[in-house]
């Protein structure tokens, strides 16, 4: 009995503080809808311990998490052959998704190094993108360069944008890196939203074109898809090769414990370098293809938010899974379009789902704190 | 002119140093940045706003308007702490034992999750504080002082000046400064950990809530992602002035206040923001204790 | 020729001297034990040898070579490895995975051998899989090589920690506490393990309570009391030394 009160008394508080915001109606409705919740969840914790007992063995089962390492060639062949069809099996608009994608999965697979691989939390990552997208866009309307001419220039670019954001957060402990790295992303935003006479201000930069190959262009959608396919898969394997060596490991053991990575003979401050530098090289390359989808970018596409998205990608699949980046970067693409009506709650739905999966399963998806040897 | 900006400079910096409050007592107690402490001093804002317009259109006269604000201030204080706690409650406390990377981003979830469900429920247009004040005022050293700046900055100075005596004086502040230094040490003292936990951040969402207000007041225009912008300057603040000392946040606070007006004033407004972020960096850089902070080795 | 000698070396914390002045050298091939009360400095001491704590004054060479102030990698590069009284195991990773990690100083594996994969990076992935079964068998723990490491029985963990010592191929082992937690027969085991260490050259510093392992094994044993060292020689005259035995008396030192 005295479950269903306090539930009930709970449904009452959150009713009451959104009063002031939301007007009777709608307090009526969130208070009908949390007292049956309540109703329910007490109902099935008195009659329903059979119930429980089953869920939870659901749940361990899932706890397991996919762990496909013995069919791993055979998956990504598989894979890589239904990726290859894609256009022949899709219209446009999913084409289109699909390149988004793309970006997002490279976008995802860079933060991961920083972030699941070596514990660096990277909170403005998309000043990295930015930089990138920026990069290759002034390089082509302002000094007529080619995409393919471009974008070693770039990658350098982000790349030593990386290595300068390491410099202050090298020697500052969690929260205060991820400060620093937030703020970071936001002067690189004021900086390209006020430097009108370099990056257009908040107009931003209009007339970016497509990659060329051959002499022909690649900006129709199919051709297109197939220039990220190549980059995600390039990001994809030369990630993981790198994730399963001595590199990997080094930057796995700094995270586990900085200290005892130094006492095993492992330069932290080199391999941290190294984790910002490489993690934002490829933020760089998924600028440069945003950039040249697009064909025009401005300051809103690189705000905090979007930062926050893209760690929601990588926490979502699970930190330090490259599969799971992938998952991640897939899952918050497409939802959003899938569920195109609901496209205004999407933000809320983020917000809370970064908090739910914290206290429920903060090892994402594919639950990936496993390193490599 | 440098006497405006520093009187103008003064005023905002109270509202940092308020906020910054709330964030250094919960990074004292609790080691985590209250990510979504920002939001509650913009919910401050939209309540006093809304508690306001549903007080005037009772229809009472204006006489009564300091009346009115005043229980429009102290409804705003009261919801905003009931967040506040309830904040604690679903998004931190589960996390108390979880690594540290863990309750930020659930911070971070939740901080996104209160800026969209104002923008959904108010709108995302801007909300219209009432002009109460006026622009009276008087002249000292050179500077014009409104009414309304003269009474923002004696609230903020009464406000920390309180809350130095609460932590100070009394038996509850005391428990406080203890949880903040040693918790176990503390429940074994018969401290209720739970309780100061849960007090630090009704108090620090109060803190929050007047800012709010005062802001809202001051510039008459609050929109839902003023938090976002001043959590972050607040957070500066807190840092600059030692993350975990209540007089180094007070400091902190009125000093970024300073720093803005200044370089608003004398280098280019446009940037305003940047300021705080540059301030940040440098800090981090030279001292990450900050001024009243102290530097500890750590002990392997 | 002395393979570790300190001269003077002092760490203040603030106004604490943690240790000071304390002066000693040290033997190639020996195995030395430091012991004194707790908060007598010891792993203060370690953290001062192994760069993790910048000395206040004093200077550390090895080999002749001045190595005070150095980062802990290099340090360990140049052949000191050490183990932790607070076990500082990779979590996450497997007892294998632990092991191969601490490698990394003597691989040479760079970026685009990773990403090409060739032949040589590919045997030296190998070679390096099978040294780290070699440590793993020579202290025990072969048989748990895939277990994530935060599963192990705490004696096991020790054990890897040890483990991971010797992966880095040092010339001088610093073991702070090897035994701490260890029933008699895992202890009798680390004394083995230790002397057999020595016929393989390498040169042993432990801190140590269990008077029955520094007693046992120690050709010199090394007192510290609050910071300082009040006694150095064998163990027999360290036994009858009255200084010691004011210090130890009463504290939670073993004795046989």
């Amino acid at each position: 009995m005295s479950d269903v009160v306090r539930g009930l008394s709970i449904a009452l508080w959150f009713s009451l503080l959104f009063l002031p915001f939301s007007g009777f109606r709608n307090v009526f409705i969130l208070f009908a809808v949390l007292s049956s919740y309540a109703v329910i969840i007490s109902s099935i914790k008195r009659y329903g311990n059979p119930l429980k007992e089953k869920f939870q063995s659901v749940r361990r089962v899932v706890d397991i998490g996919v762990r496909p390492v013995r069919f791993k060639p055979l998956i990504f062949c598989a894979t890589m052959l239904l990726l290859l069809c894609f256009p022949l099996l899709v219209g446009d608009y999913i084409l289109d998704v699909a390149i988004l994608t793309g970006i997002y999965s490279i976008l995802a697979l860079g933060l991961n190094v920083m972030v699941g691989f070596t514990g660096l939390l990277n909170l403005g990552y998309a000043a990295f993108y930015a930089i990138g997208a920026y990069g290759y866009a002034l390089l082509n309307v302002k000094a007529g360069f080619g995409f393919w001419q471009s974008l070693p220039c770039c990658l350098v670019i982000t790349a030593a944008a990386g290595c300068i954001l390491a410099v202050p957060a090298l020697r500052l402990k969690g929260d205060y890196l991820a400060i620093v790295t937030l703020g970071f992303g936001e002067i690189v935003r004021l900086v390209l939203n006020n430097w009108d006479s370099l990056t257009g201000g908040p107009n931003g930069i209009t007339g970016i074109a497509p990659p060329y190959l051959l002499g022909t262009s690649m900006a129709a959608l199919n051709r297109y898809y197939y220039v990220t396919l190549g980059a995600v898969t390039v990001t994809y394997i030369v990630i993981s090769r790198i994730r399963m060596s001595r590199i990997g490991r080094a930057w796995v053991a700094i995270r586990e414990d900085e200290i005892g990575a130094s006492s095993m003979g492992i330069s932290t401050i080199w391999y941290k370098l190294y984790a910002f530098a490489f993690g934002s090289f490829w933020a760089g390359l998924a600028g440069a293809l945003f950039a040249a989808k697009m064909r025009f970018i401005s300051p809103e596409s690189f705000t905090f938010m979007e930062s926050v998205l893209i760690l929601s990608m990588v926490i979502l699949g699970g930190l330090g899974s490259s599969e799971g980046a992938i998952l991640g970067a897939l899952i918050l693409v497409m939802l959003p379009e899938v569920l195109r009506e609901i496209q205004l709650y999407r933000m809320l739905a983020l917000g809370t789902g970064l908090i739910l999966i914290m206290i429920f399963r903060p090892q994402g998806f594919i639950g990936g704190l496993r390193s490599g040897t | 002119m440098f006497f405006q900006q520093f009187i103008n400079g003064l005023t905002v910096g109270g509202v940092y140093a308020l906020i910054a409050l709330g964030y250094t007592m919960v990074y004292g107690i609790l080691e985590l940045i209250n990510f979504a402490h920002g939001e509650i001093y913009m919910l401050g804002a939209y309540l006093g706003i809304i508690f306001l317009g549903l007080f005037t259109a009772t229809g009472l006269t204006s006489s009564s308007l300091p009346l009115l604000l005043l229980c429009s201030i102290l409804l705003s204080i009261l919801v905003c702490s009931a967040y506040g706690y309830s904040i604690e409650k679903i998004a931190y406390r589960p996390l108390r034992n979880a690594p540290r990377l863990s309750p930020l981003i659930s911070a971070i979830g939740m901080s996104i999750f209160l800026q969209n469900y104002v923008m959904l429920t108010q709108g995302a247009t801007d909300k219209v504080f009432p002009h109460l004040f006026g622009s009276h005022g008087f002249d000292l050293l050179g500077a014009r002082i409104t009414y309304q700046q003269a009474f923002l900055i004696i609230l903020s100075f009464l406000m920390m000046v309180s809350l130095q005596l609460f932590v100070m004086r009394t038996r509850m502040g005391k428990a406080m400064r203890a949880v903040a230094q040693d918790k176990v040490m503390a429940s074994l003292l018969g401290i209720n950990i739970n309780s100061v936990i849960s007090l630090t951040f009704i108090i620090g969402s109060g803190l929050a809530a007047i800012a709010g207000i005062m802001v809202a007041m001051y510039y008459g225009l609050v929109n839902y992602s003023i938090g976002y912008i001043a959590g972050i300057k607040a957070f500066t603040a807190a840092v600059l002035g030692g993350i975990g000392s209540i007089p180094g946040a007070m400091f902190g606070g009125i000093f970024l206040g300073f720093v803005e007006s200044m370089g608003a004033g004398y280098i280019s407004s446009e940037y305003k923001d940047a300021y705080a972020f540059l301030v940040l960096i440098v800090v981090l850089l030279i001292k990450p204790a900050g001024i009243f902070g102290r530097s500890t080795e750590e002990k392997v | 020729m002395h393979l570790l000698e300190v001269k003077w070396l002092s760490k203040h914390f603030g106004g604490i001297k943690a240790v000071e002045d304390v002066s000693f050298k040290i033997m190639g091939g020996s195995i030395t034990s430091i012991i004194g009360p707790n908060g007598a400095g010891k792993t203060t001491l370690f953290n001062c040898l192994t760069g993790l704590s910048k000395q206040t004054k004093g200077t550390i060479m090895l080999s002749q070579r001045n190595i005070t102030g150095l980062p802990p990698h290099a340090i360990v590069r140049l052949g000191i490895a050490r183990t932790f009284q607070n076990i500082k195991l990779f979590r996450q990773m497997s007892v294998l995975e632990n092991v191969v990690v601490s490698q990394h100083s003597t691989m040479k594996g760079g970026f685009i051998d990773a990403v090409i994969r060739g032949s040589r990076f590919i045997s030296e992935e190998k070679a390096a899989r099978e040294k780290a079964r070699e440590f793993l068998a020579l202290l025990g723990l072969d048989h748990a090589a895939e277990v994530p490491s935060y599963n192990l029985p705490y004696g096991d963990q020790r054990r890897l920690e040890i483990a991971r010592a010797l992966a880095t191929e040092p010339i001088l082992l610093l073991l702070d506490e090897p035994t701490a937690g260890m029933n008699p027969q895992e202890t009798s085991g680390i004394m083995d393990l230790i002397k057999k260490l020595q016929m393989l050259g390498k040169t042993t510093l432990l801190i140590e309570h269990d008077m029955k392992v520094v007693m046992g094994i120690s050709e010199t044993i090394i007192v510290l009391d609050h910071g300082v060292k009040i006694a150095e020689g064998p163990p027999e005259k360290i036994k009858n030394d009255s200084l010691v035995i004011e210090a130890c008396l009463g504290r939670g030192a073993h004795t046989v």
